[in-house]
């Protein structure tokens, strides 16, 4: 179809130009990071602490002054003029380019670390080094590459969040779920596993160590959390060491299932997450840039659910594999003790044996009219391979899954999933494949949790009757790539798996047609539902299928 | 195979061809000559405004008319030949149907005001329009002013567009008070408020008398009948719209201000129907004009009309009416009748407003002042539920139990401020009534009609 020059013809022109405080911002948040720049080739900053608050600054500054610029002056309501228009925002120039520098600064970050100045030993230099003063001052360790991260995130979760709920500031339901988000990145992600370093070795721990942990951040998104080393940490680190790790086994059992039973997974996906907060705040310019098209629906089926199948075995036979060795060594009083394990190997692998079986015979028992029949032959499918491979290890035993041995498939895992997805295409390609591609295509939590919002929760997103007009930009804006208008149109109510609950397809309509809401179960999910205003008998002709 | 031919593919006949392609396996072809494929008309300003790329005013991927066996063609249609029962169309050729749907919607109306055929002079109704106005206000610097006449839906819509690129806009508004015909004067002055707030220059009670043309037979100027000349690069013609019939004058079928038809939306002509904006009421349906021109009405005839083709021959009967709008940045919706002016509101009927202190939030309940029974409401800032007012209506509620039960109907997103009380204590102290506000009920809202009681 024919599209306009729009480069051509609105060269630096309103709504794409930036106006003056737009631009002066942008040069105060650049100068930030360019002096993280020059600290990362090495530019040997005298007083790191003082050179870092004020590149920290200049960039939360630089942001929340730019959306004064660019949200003060006008009146509440959607702010979308010119997205389309813009370079950054509509796959010109400098997206890719952004993509590329994102692209790029996560290679660095998960495979080049010296590259940013990380040393085994001695001091860090280069960036990281510039990070010391503020690690020391939380955790009294020095600065990793992950500290220096987690900071840069959190001020972008920060400072961006404060541009979102300038956009949105007539939405109320987007004001509060910013907040939400910008907190649980502070507190949890941040400040309290630096606060929770300086336990280590202390009398509450009876001298043990925690693992660095994200209270929030549940496996299997945290697909570590079930590790040996973990588990040994935990074990010798008194009763919160304990506590920590029945919450993290509560966190994915008990409390998830319960929360997204009565508000859909958005609790956690744009409530709480992080990789959601980043998505929702940093990520928010480029939400319109998700695949809608049939085609990249199916492609997401298949990858998410594969990844989820593959974390489940892969967790399997990692906690199995320590089971086996039946428990772990500690020192007390110099001497070595050898630490018995309660659960057996074979209790656990019968137990998450009967766990799946359980699962997956109450969806085919009870749920199947609600799969599409791809989905359940693929439900089919996976089930017989984890089983299979399940059993082939609990019989066989020799470490191995199938051919492979755990270590290399954790591994595998790591790189492929951990890094390359979740880092380095997830964020990396926000500009290009739009804010949410990790979490569309490729976590393995919200395909749990999205599994249970698609066929048991109270969550969905209801359509007003006959009011919607196919618009369009209840789609166009959607970060997870639901056609929603296609529901919409057809008065349908939305209930999909993947379906976070950002809220701004319900903000863009400019009918009122979406809402998001909790409501019974029954009639939830209605695909005959009526678009009123017609005839009653030529609804019920229309509803004949 | 029976050829079932749709001229149009807006939303009246792409509804027909969908409905049709489900209850038979007639050959269905639709002639256009705007674009190739459906897009949704009301979403236009949305691509100028740089919220979405035209493509995605598009409901469905350009896969799917093959995969459901509907035949585009891209074509004017100059002449219906009902008696070879044929389309001759210009550049393309002849078209032989077996029955045939007009669905050819709306063109903007043009008053025949001195100068308006000008470059620079237009309407905002189709695709064609959307990129006349891409060049002939791409920027502030091409176009320094423009104005738009006609203070309607588009004529709001179009300033709001332009503002967008910052381009200086008159609105010239022949009412008293911006769309007052429709709205009551509360409302609409809220809307006169909102306009100035985002800085339109709105000029009430004013009428467009030329347009001046520069030497190259472009608009330069308009003049009003208060005396004034306003310099300008674009004049939006927006005085509302009227049916895209011209090509049909010969041809026997029975027109109107657009094509006659019966409660079934047959014409005159047997196998020939018309449905959407472009058809005719012989007489008005209830309080509905014989003329609809809105999304919905056109959607609902296309299923009607896809019945009576496939066999099951039934009237175009719609339901209680609704409908909604955006002002800017004002949301309005609409449920039922609520009248601005006579004739048009009848003597019985009276309305209860509310307005919000500061912000651009109102309501106005329409109920005849004898029995109380409740006949529409209008709302703005606020979203409410269909399904709950359609049911009030069909139950002829009284208006207590509207103001009583208003959460019930509540759409906006959660955690918005509910102003449900304020609502009733206003109408407590006017009707020195004591009614106290009912908790949301899920069991109500999606519980059968009588569960309501």
């Amino acid at each position: 179809m024919s599209t306009y020059d729009k480069s051509m013809a609105l060269t630096g022109q309103p709504p794409k130009a930036l106006n003056t405080g737009q631009k002066l911002s942008t040069l105060l948040g650049m100068t930030g990071l360019a002096i993280l720049l020059l600290a990362i080739f090495n530019v040997n900053f005298p007083n790191k602490g003082l050179w870092l608050t004020i590149s920290l600054l200049a960039i939360f500054v630089g942001v929340v002054w730019f959306s004064k610029a660019a949200y003060g002056h006008k009146l509440k309501g959607i702010k979308n003029d010119g997205v389309w228009f813009k370079s950054i925002s509509s796959l010109g120039l400098l997206g890719w380019l952004a993509g590329i520098a994102l692209t790029g600064f996560y290679v660095v970050l998960y495979f080049y670390p010296e590259f940013l100045g990380l040393a085994a030993e001695g001091g860090n230099t280069g960036v990281i080094a510039l990070f010391d003063p503020l690690s020391r001052l939380l955790s009294g360790n020095p600065a990793s590459q992950w500290f220096v991260y987690g900071t840069l995130y959190t001020v972008a979760i920060l400072a961006f969040g404060i541009k979102f709920i300038w956009k949105y500031r007539h939405n109320r339901y987007e004001v509060v779920r910013t907040i939400s988000v910008v907190f649980f990145q502070t507190a949890f992600a941040f400040l309290i596993p630096e606060f929770m370093a300086r336990l280590n070795g202390s009398a509450v721990l009876s001298g043990g160590k925690l693992p660095y942990y994200d209270l929030k951040n549940m496996w299997p998104l945290n697909y570590n959390n079930f590790e040996g080393y973990r588990i040994k940490d935990f074990l010798t680190s008194g009763n919160i060491g304990l506590g920590l790790l029945i919450f993290g086994v509560l966190t994915i059992f008990v409390i998830s299932p319960i929360l997204t039973y009565k508000y859909g997974k958005r609790w956690y996906c744009s409530w709480v997450c992080g990789c959601g907060g980043l998505a929702e705040t940093a990520g928010d310019s480029f939400r319109q840039l998700s695949d809608k098209k049939v085609s990249a629906w199916k492609v997401e089926r298949w990858v998410i659910h594969s990844v989820v199948v593959f974390v489940t075995l892969m967790t399997i036979a990692v906690v199995s594999s320590y089971l086996k060795a039946g428990g772990y060594w500690v020192q007390v009083d110099g001497e070595k003790q050898f630490i018995e394990y309660w659960l057996s190997n074979e209790a656990f692998l019968i137990g998450t044996f009967a766990l799946l079986t359980l699962i997956f015979g109450w969806v085919m028992l009870f749920k199947r009219k609600e799969l599409k029949k791809d989905a359940q032959y693929g439900a089919i499918g996976y089930f017989v391979i984890i089983l299979a491979l399940v059993g082939f290890y609990f019989f066989n035993g020799e470490g191995n899954i199938l051919l492979f041995k755990t270590a290399s498939v954790k591994k595998t895992y790591g790189f492929l999933i951990g890094s390359i997805f979740s880092g380095v295409i997830g964020t990396g390609f926000y500009p290009i494949l739009g804010n949410r591609v990790w979490c569309r295509f490729g976590c393995p939590m919200a395909a749990i949790l999205g599994f249970q919002q698609r066929l048991f929760s109270r969550f969905r997103i209801s359509t007003n009757g006959g009011q919607c007009i196919s618009c369009g930009n209840c789609s166009t804006y959607c970060e997870m790539g639901i056609d929603v208008r296609a529901y919409a149109q057809k008065g349908e109510n939305i209930v999909r798996s993947s379906c976070v609950g950002c809220g701004v397809c319900s903000a863009v309509c400019p009918r009122g047609v979406l809402k998001l809401e909790n409501g019974p179960l029954e009639g939830r999910i209605d695909s005959n539902q009526v678009l009123l205003g017609n005839d009653v008998d030529l609804m019920d002709l229309v509803n004949q299928k | 195979m029976e050829h079932i031919v749709i001229i149009g593919n807006g939303i009246a006949g792409v509804s027909a061809a969908r409905h049709l392609r489900k209850l038979s396996d007639k050959k269905i072809s639709i002639v256009s000559a705007e674009t190739d494929y459906f897009f949704s008309r009301t979403a236009l300003m949305y691509v100028y405004m740089g919220h979405m790329k035209f493509e995605h005013t598009q409901p469905y991927e350009n896969w799917f008319w093959k995969k459901n066996r509907i035949n585009l063609v891209k074509g004017f249609v100059n002449q219906v030949d009902h008696a070879n029962k044929k389309l001759i169309l210009q550049d393309a050729p002849e078209i032989a149907y077996d029955k045939l749907i007009i669905a050819t919607g709306s063109k903007p109306n043009k008053f025949g005001w001195p100068g308006q055929d000008l470059k620079g002079v237009q309407g905002l109704y189709s695709k064609q329009d959307l990129d006349a106005l891409e060049a002939n206000a791409p920027n502030k610097d091409v176009c320094n002013r423009a104005v738009i006449v006609g203070g309607g839906l588009i004529g709001i819509e179009l300033a709001e567009m332009l503002r967008s690129r910052d381009i200086p806009v008159t609105f010239l508004v022949r009412e008293s008070s911006f769309w007052n015909g429709v709205l009551p004067s509360g409302e609409s002055n809220m809307i006169n408020e909102h306009i100035l707030e985002h800085h339109i220059d709105l000029r009430l009670e004013t009428n467009l008398v030329e347009i001046i043309s520069d030497e190259n037979g472009r608009a330069k100027a308009v003049t009003t009948d208060k005396g004034d000349t306003i310099e300008c690069n674009v004049v939006g013609l927006t005085a509302g719209v009227s049916p895209n019939v011209d090509f049909l004058k010969e041809s026997g079928i029975e027109l109107g201000r657009g094509v006659k038809v019966n409660r079934f939306l047959e014409t005159n002509i047997e196998d020939i129907y018309a449905i959407g904006d472009c058809a005719e009421q012989h007489e008005p349906i209830g309080n509905r004009r014989p003329i609809e021109a809105v999304w919905y009405t056109g959607r609902m005839m296309g299923e009607t009309v896809a019945q009576t083709i496939c066999g099951n021959r039934i009237e175009y009967k719609p339901g209680h009416w609704f409908n909604s709008a955006k002002f800017l940045d004002v949301e309005y919706q609409t449920y039922g009748w609520v009248f601005a002016k006579p004739p048009a509101k009848k003597e019985f009927e009276q309305h209860f407003h509310w307005r919000h202190a500061t912000e651009k939030i109102c309501i106005t309940v329409a109920y005849h002042k004898d029995t109380k029974k409740f006949l529409g409401i209008n709302t703005f800032g606020i979203r409410m539920r269909h399904e709950i007012f359609d049911r009030w209506l069909t139950e002829e509620r009284g208006v207590d139990h509207v103001v009583e039960y208003l959460k019930d109907a509540n759409f906006d997103p959660e955690f918005y401020k509910h102003y449900e009380a304020e609502i009733l204590a206003q109408y407590n102290t006017e009707f020195g009534t004591h009614l106290q506000p009912k908790k949301k009920s899920w069991k109500r809202i999606f519980g059968k009609a009588s569960a309501t009681v």
